[in-house]
């Protein structure tokens, strides 16, 4: 299992390489950058002071630089103009556009941005799987039909009109928070218990907006894989045996069932941050998305390129989480990668 | 007192218009008897078992009847018991053995847990794992400690099997329904098995209803035989009696359809004169080890090693081992759906003269040889895409190979449904409309469209009911007599195969071990391999059973060969010829 861990973890930092080194290139494949436009612009109207700085500042960012040497010196690999300073010393850049360091403007909102995930991934599965599985064995029932019908609604509606639906009537009828992911008078402040609870208020509306959709299709996927399960020879062995039917569901088909979404997990990180971009934007949430939006359009390389990463990461540790859960449920991959191990 | 069981006039149907799928079915059974259910799928004796203890499909429906058995608490109807008292007895004091362990046990629990459950779900006081250890002994492992400890998969086939009847015989049941219990196993595995049920039964006064459809396995095991047939009684009666003087049609029927090894021939002779249309020789086929990604890759499977086989035109060589033989490896490497190692020669003389090497055609050679060489599968379900029309399914070769037009591969599919005894009039239909008998009809006319001179049949019948082999293996014959086919038959059941073949090759572990015509193989069998795979076939005879000292002797490692045969460290002697075309694998 170490083994196991080790081997996992290699492969993880050779991939995350791979990916900076893609997300560079093609956060570099349009013509100029930042600065550069900035000088255009400068030239343009004629302000003839600001163009000399905006060089230099071009120079002090290695901008001038061929892309191979900006990215060696963006991950650290390469001095710049300033020694070794690069995500390998944990120097995320600088946003040329807010004019700060670029871990100062996502330093929370990359932590904000995995909460609101995780808050999303625990309710797709906490509501998804309890509900397929009632609908795949109640198969034909009201509460199968029910279930279904929440989940079509749940696929159907575009998500930002949820969110206002949700926003409109929650505010009004149970009191909760409209917009942001905290009361006005947290923000910026440090963490404590009273700002814990506002963000865990404000956490409902968009953990719901985020998660049905995702909610819905990992119901419809479960409730069609434990049908298939729920009739194998080895459920009716249990039931020739005499096992009770809820434990008899949940020791044997529901735990076969359950394999491609634990390998989901991975997966689903990705798509909820993507997808919460035009959420964010309605809920005004401090999330990545808006701000990956935004730094894509200005060309704000470092910025972009931070979160991009960032949602790698988040990714790739979603994907050994499932990597570690399978191997801890089914025995059939534990062994094999023992023997491979050993 | 009454019996143990005693079912009464018990009907089941679909659905609550259709007609009753058993029907009036009445039986009598009683401690430390064994009883079986024989019949053909579709016979109703798979439901008329699971109707006893709850366990029928949600869409079949009680009709009618009682089943009154003797529990421990006094007299019960086993149909009408509400759901909660049904599962008080179902595994404790009636078990199930099912056909498929693999299937039977769930992959992601130990052994040990899944049989424990018997013991833990109804409340067994005392230690549910001694008492596990003591059942896992009691039916054959060599290590219960490690089986325990094991996984499903981490079993060989036999022992998957003896797993699922320690989860039947956990709890001391008083009757223990099984339920085709050795169909899915190797002959000689099902030998063994056979003999741990019967043994068993015996020392624990079992009652014992077999459902199978194998009239050997009827006759090694049971006392009193109920033979159905579309979920009606055909017959019913003591076991000799019923197999020796049969008295319904239907019971005869199935009883000349069963196969049986022919009785020793005189005449053991040499190979007749003429000329190979395949000649193979130095045959090897190794699959690479998995690779790994730290370390060197596992070992690399030798699954045929150095194989040699002469099929004379118009004749018919078959190729006979158990799982994991290489049979069907040697199968896929003469249809060139695999390439063999380097070394092999393969020639192949077409009747238009010529001859070719097609161990390494490739391309456009290798499309001919396709056209000349066509191969029938096991399962016909699996065999014949559900989302293609027979039509489609008999015409698509004749497209692949560009010939005739539209009409004449019409024309010629319609000839082939006709060949083959079914109507032409069906070519619109689906695979799933047909039974399996049919569609494996389908599966050879798709076979023989291309006028194919060689035929390489994978075990076609062994997905098959006894009557409906016997039919298919008779057209097989008579389409190989009329079209002069060449026919390579691979099969695990040497009796089936005694009828068919000129030739026959014994394979294990990916050697041929003995060959000869079937007089010499049935008649003076030398290989211990080949003594137990005869000896483990069960014979519809209650006079001839099973001798499980003949199988032990020749169905382990062939490490453990007596001499001259035995393998010494891997190293396989080489074949002799101890009698003219007769050759066995023998240290000389």
């Amino acid at each position: 299992m170490i083994g196991y861990l080790i081997q996992r973890l290699g492969t993880m930092a050779v991939t995350l390489l791979a990916i900076s080194a893609l997300v560079f290139v093609i956060i570099n494949l349009p013509p100029g950058n930042y600065m550069s436009n900035r000088i255009a612009e400068m030239q343009a109207s004629g302000e003839a002071a600001g163009i000399q700085r905006a060089e230099e500042m071009m120079a002090e960012y290695s901008l001038d630089k061929p892309v191979w040497q900006q990215y060696l010196i963006w991950i650290g690999a390469l001095p710049g103009p300033t020694g070794f300073s690069g995500l390998l010393q944990g120097d995320f850049g600088w946003s040329f556009e807010l004019e700060r360091p670029v871990i100062d403007i996502v330093g929370e909102t990359a932590a904000l941005t995995a909460i609101v995930n995780l808050a999303a991934l625990v309710f797709v599965y906490v509501v998804a799987l309890p509900l397929g599985a009632i609908a795949a064995v109640r198969a034909g029932s009201w509460i199968d039909y029910l279930a279904s019908f929440i989940g079509y609604i749940g696929l159907a509606t575009p998500n930002f009109l949820l969110a206002l639906i949700l926003l409109t009537y929650g505010a009004r009828y149970f009191d909760i928070p409209a917009g942001g992911l905290m009361h006005r008078e947290f923000e910026g402040e440090p963490m404590s218990w009273a700002k814990l609870g506002s963000i865990l208020t404000h956490l409902i509306v968009p953990t719901i907006v985020i998660g049905t959709s995702a909610a819905a299709a990992v119901m419809r996927r479960l409730r069609a894989n434990l049908m298939d399960e729920l009739h194998k020879p080895y459920v009716e062995t249990a039931r020739a045996k005499g096992v009770p039917p809820v434990m008899r569901t949940i020791r044997y088909p529901l735990r076969m069932a359950l394999n491609p979404f634990v390998a989901d997990i991975g997966n689903l990180a990705p798509q909820l941050v993507s997808g919460s971009v035009m959420v964010s934007v309605v809920m005004s949430l401090p999330t990545l998305g808006p701000v990956l939006l935004h730094s894509l359009k200005s060309q704000d390389i470092f910025m972009s390129g931070f979160v991009l990463l960032f949602v790698s990461v988040l990714t790739l540790v979603g994907m050994l989480i499932s990597d570690i859960l399978l191997v801890l449920l089914d025995p059939r991959i534990r062994l094999k990668s023992k023997r491979r191990g050993a | 007192m009454r019996p143990l069981l005693t079912v009464e006039d018990l009907s089941i149907a679909f659905g609550d218009v259709g007609p009753p799928v058993v029907e009036g079915v009445s039986f009598a059974l009683d401690a430390g008897e064994t009883l079986a259910l024989v019949g053909e799928s579709g016979s109703g004796k798979t439901l008329s078992a699971k109707a006893l203890i709850g366990l029928l499909p949600r869409a079949a429906q009680l009709r009618a009847g009682r089943a009154i058995f003797r529990a421990p608490g006094g007299e019960v109807d086993l149909l009408r018991l509400p759901a909660p008292a049904l599962r008080r007895l179902r595994g404790q004091t009636i078990s199930m053995v099912f056909q498929e362990p693999m299937s039977a046990l769930s992959p992601l629990h130990r052994v040990g847990a899944q049989v424990g459950e018997v013991l833990r779900v109804h409340g067994y006081e005392g230690s549910v794992e001694d008492r596990v250890l003591e059942v896992l002994d009691e039916v054959g492992f060599p290590d219960p400690r490690r089986a325990h400890d094991a996984f499903p998969f981490e079993l060989s086939g036999g022992l998957r099997q003896r797993a699922v009847i320690a989860m039947a015989m956990v709890g001391n049941p008083k009757l223990v329904i099984a339920d085709e219990p050795t169909t899915a196993l190797d002959v000689t595995t099902q030998a063994t098995v056979l003999e741990l049920l019967r043994r068993l039964g015996r020392d624990h006064a079992l009652a014992v209803i077999l459902i199978t459809h194998d009239l050997g396995v009827v006759a090694n095991m049971a006392d009193r035989v109920v033979v159905l047939n579309r979920g009606r009684i055909m017959e019913a009666g003591g076991c000799s009696r019923v197999l020796s003087a049969p008295g319904h049609p239907y019971t005869r029927a199935l009883v000349a359809a069963a196969p049986r090894p022919p009785s020793p021939l005189a005449s053991c002779g040499a190979a007749a004169e003429g000329t190979a249309i395949l000649s193979v020789s130095g045959l090897s086929k190794t699959y690479p080890g998995r690779t790994r990604t730290f370390g060197p890759p596992a070992p690399p499977v030798r699954a045929v090693a150095d194989f040699a086989l002469c099929l004379e035109r118009g004749r018919t060589v078959a190729v006979v081992g158990e799982s994991g033989s290489g049979k069907s490896t040697v199968a896929k490497l003469i249809t060139r759906a695999e390439r063999p190692d380097p070394g092999a020669r393969m020639v192949f003389r077409p009747e238009a003269g010529g001859e070719e090497d097609i161990s390494t055609l490739s391309g456009a050679g290798l499309k001919a040889y396709r056209r000349e060489c066509q191969m029938v599968f096991q399962d016909p379900y699996a065999a014949l895409s559900p989302r293609l029309s027979v039509q489609d399914i008999l015409t698509e070769p004749l497209e692949i190979h560009g010939i005739g037009n539209r009409a004449e591969r019409r024309a010629r599919a319609a000839a082939l449904m006709e060949r083959v005894g079914l109507s032409a009039g069906h070519l619109g239909r689906f695979p799933h409309a047909f039974s399996g008998g049919q569609r494996q009809r389908i599966a050879i006319a798709r076979a023989l469209a291309l006028e194919p001179e060689l035929l390489i049949c994978d075990e076609p019948t062994s997905a098959l009911d006894v009557s409906v082999q016997a039919e298919v293996l008779a057209m097989l014959e008579e389409l190989q007599a009329e079209l002069g086919l060449s026919m390579v038959f691979i099969s695990h059941d040497l009796t089936v195969v005694s009828h068919i073949a000129d030739r026959i090759l014994v394979m294990r572990r990916g050697r041929v071990v003995e060959e000869g015509d079937p007089a010499c193989v049935f008649g003076k069998p030398r290989h211990p391999y080949t003594r137990a795979l005869i000896a483990a076939s069960p014979e519809p005879d209650t006079e001839r059973r099973l001798d499980l000292k003949l199988v032990a002797a020749g169905a382990g490692e062939p490490e453990d060969w007596p001499a001259p045969y035995g393998y010494v460290e891997g190293d396989a002697p080489g074949l002799v010829e101890i009698a003219p075309g007769h050759l066995v694998r023998a240290a000389a």
